[in-house]
């Protein structure tokens, strides 16, 4: 696997908020890299510092072999960029705006004809061509986002929050999208809030507050030592009264931590805690309903609780 | 160094057809040539006037009529005491109050000095000062008839001859100058709009992290904006020469290429503006700001001449200034290239700044 992308120690400052504060990865071809992180974490920043749309402060990247600063102009035909809000033109029909986005990589007429048909099928815009951009439901504006910014066939595409605010079946399809063009070698660097989405990419990380905190594969972030420190355990806890369930098992004096997990609670419990004690301290309060299994932590749990030690971090400081 | 020019060009063909602002902005032109051509009149005619007339003869009824006559003056109706005069000029009813005394028939006949009292409200400076003038003028030319004295036999002859604009109609003095409102309103605007709408919309995001060039990019933005800017300037070219009667004295060739050279500066405000906006209301007030010298101090209303020194000083900062200068010199008086040459070259340079200065402020990224 070849890295094609690499960042060293990225800042960026705005004024005096530091946005991006000295963040180094390494990306490999093919990848499905997920970045996550709380809304103004920086997630955006390092995209835009990465695509030659900010300039950084300190560090450096580059993009398949590319210094960011220095050679946008060769960077720009390499890469596809999707951003937060769907930037194309409202008053143009589909049609146009892809016709547009391929006179502007300077795609040759011929060429254009077979990528426009590619890309048209790709996104499943057929029979939508006439349509004005404005009047597309969100998840096809994001289909014609994601068709334009395809064109020219880049080796390397940012797609920021591409499914926010899109139904679910919608958001299944753009994934599956997404799947047929990792699969074809194009690396993807996708910022989500999702949590099923997280667990497909090949690998995340997460910002918070300006820094990376972890970056790895799904299933090694939940192994993290950091997660499940000095032998405690994650258990589900779930009940009939859930709403109950939360404030007693913070109060539970083996419970480290407990966030709601879908219907259910997840505790992190300190060493030699275990799951039929926890069951049998809540029969004892009256809650007959409650069930009680030890589970492996989940992405949320990694990140919650990344967050919860920074922050705790930087109270103690 | 253009790449992207022909799409970015073709696109925003396509934005001007599909936008009712932009529509909209098309039509200002039409609307203040109106405005300014017929609802704005300077030329002062028919001011209402009340007439206090305590002498109530055939004699004084004559003077009333001769006031009249001049055409400046258009009778309201009489008054009968000084407060209902001061009051109908107070309130805005009546411009002018004549005031006829008793004794006016009385003294005319004996020999004497007859008195006529003419009240002029001088707020408004230039009807106020037609006015004085006129009604001296009647005074003395009846002063003249009364002592026997044609106004061939006097010693002095001064015979004024209007050039130009012998009729001094307003009209003469508004439409040319209003060309080169119009046209820099609707190049500055559109111009400023249409690369501020694109940041507003984030589709100016998009665009950067595509290779088109700087270059293309801006010149594809500017190059529809001239045409429809060049194009409104013959539309109102027109109107002034079929609907207001204003001719063209000099070469309409040298105005539309001096034209087109005013263009430059005008375009390159409009993307100034853009890069310091950051959405379309900071935008609006921005390019309202710039066209407020334009429109009060390059000589568009007010001649230049009669400004206090800071602000004639300030004048010659303002690119309308000079256009307006070629457009009058031109369409009015008959110029030719010789005689303004100094207008052109300042207007080149000042092209040459604000392109300079908006290729400078252009970056090809954000913040």
């Amino acid at each position: 696997m070849s890295v094609v992308i690499k960042a060293e120690g990225l800042s960026k400052r705005f004024g005096a908020l530091t946005a991006v504060d000295s963040v180094s990865f390494e990306i490999d071809a093919g990848e499905i890299f997920g970045f996550l992180g709380p809304n103004g974490s920086g997630k955006s920043t390092v995209i835009r510092m990465l695509c030659g749309l900010l300039q950084p402060n300190a560090g450096r990247a580059e993009l398949a072999g590319l210094d960011v600063v220095t050679q946008t102009e060769e960077i720009k035909k390499l890469i596809g960029y999707m951003s937060q809000r769907f930037s194309l033109y409202e008053d143009l029909t589909v049609e146009e705006n892809i016709d547009f986005y391929g006179a502007i990589y300077g795609l040759a007429k011929t060429d254009m004809a077979a990528r426009r048909r590619t890309v048209v099928e790709l996104a499943g815009l057929e029979g939508r061509m006439e349509q004005a951009a404005a009047t597309l439901s969100g998840g096809y504006k994001q289909r014609l986002a994601l068709a334009c910014s395809l064109l020219h066939e880049p080796k390397i595409v940012f797609l920021d929050e591409p499914t926010a605010g899109i139904d679910p079946v919608a958001r299944r399809e753009i994934w599956d999208l997404l799947f047929r063009l990792a699969a074809e070698g194009t690396t993807l660097f996708v910022t989500t809030h999702y949590m099923d989405e997280a667990e497909r990419c090949s690998r995340v990380g997460y910002i918070y507050l300006a820094k990376l905190l972890a970056i790895g594969r799904p299933q090694d972030l939940k192994g993290l030592p950091e997660i499940t420190p000095d032998g405690s355990h994650w258990f589900e806890v779930s009940s009939d009264d859930a709403t109950r369930l939360l404030p007693e098992l913070r109060r539970h004096p083996s419970v480290i931590d407990a966030t709601i997990f879908g219907e259910a609670v997840h505790a992190l419990a300190r060493r030699g805690t275990d799951a039929a004690a926890l069951e049998g301290y809540f029969r004892q309060q009256g809650d007959v309903s409650v069930q009680c299994r030890a589970v492996p932590p989940s992405l949320e749990d990694v990140f919650v609780t990344l967050t919860r030690q920074q922050r705790d971090d930087a109270k103690g400081r | 160094m253009f790449r992207g020019l022909w799409a970015i060009l073709r696109k925003e063909i396509i934005h001007i057809k599909r936008d009712p602002a932009t529509r909209f902005v098309l039509a200002i032109p039409l609307i203040e040539l109106l405005l300014f051509g017929y609802a704005i009149d300077t030329d002062v005619k028919n001011v209402p006037t009340v007439v206090f007339d305590l002498n109530r003869d055939a004699e004084s009824r004559r003077l009333i009529q001769e006031f009249v006559n001049t055409r400046y003056f258009k009778l309201l109706g009489e008054v009968h005491s000084d407060q209902e005069l001061q009051s109908a000029i107070i309130s805005g009813r009546a411009k002018v109050g004549i005031k006829i005394p008793p004794d006016y028939t009385a003294n005319l006949v004996n020999g004497r000095r007859a008195q006529v009292q003419v009240i002029i409200d001088g707020s408004e400076s230039t009807t106020a000062l037609q006015v004085l003038n006129s009604s001296q003028q009647l005074g003395f030319l009846k002063s003249l008839a009364i002592q026997g004295i044609a106004p061939e036999q006097l010693s002095i002859d001064v015979r004024p001859r209007l050039l130009f604009n012998p009729n001094l109609q307003s009209a003469n003095f508004f439409v040319p100058g209003l060309i080169g409102i119009i046209l820099q309103l609707v190049t500055v605007f559109l111009t400023a709009f249409a690369i501020v709408r694109e940041r507003e919309r984030g589709t100016l995001e998009q665009l950067l992290v595509t290779p088109v060039s700087k270059g293309g990019l801006i010149l594809g933005k500017l190059l529809p904006y001239t045409v429809i800017g060049f194009g409104q300037t013959v539309l109102v070219l027109l109107l002034m020469v079929f609907l207001f009667g204003v001719p063209i004295q000099g070469s309409v060739t040298l105005l539309l290429v001096l034209s087109l050279l005013f263009l430059i500066p005008a375009l390159g405000i409009g993307i100034v503006i853009s890069t310091f906006a950051q959405n379309q209301g900071q935008a609006m007030q921005m390019s309202l700001m710039s066209m407020l010298p334009s429109f009060l101090l390059s000589g568009f209303v007010f001649p230049r001449e009669s400004m206090p020194l800071l602000i004639y000083l300030i004048s010659f900062l303002i690119p309308a200034t000079y256009y307006l200068e070629i457009l009058r010199g031109i369409i009015l008086r008959g110029a030719g290239i010789a005689a303004l040459w100094d207008e052109a070259v300042v207007l080149a340079a000042f092209g040459l700044f604000f392109m300079l200065l908006s290729a400078l402020r252009f970056k090809k990224h954000l913040g």
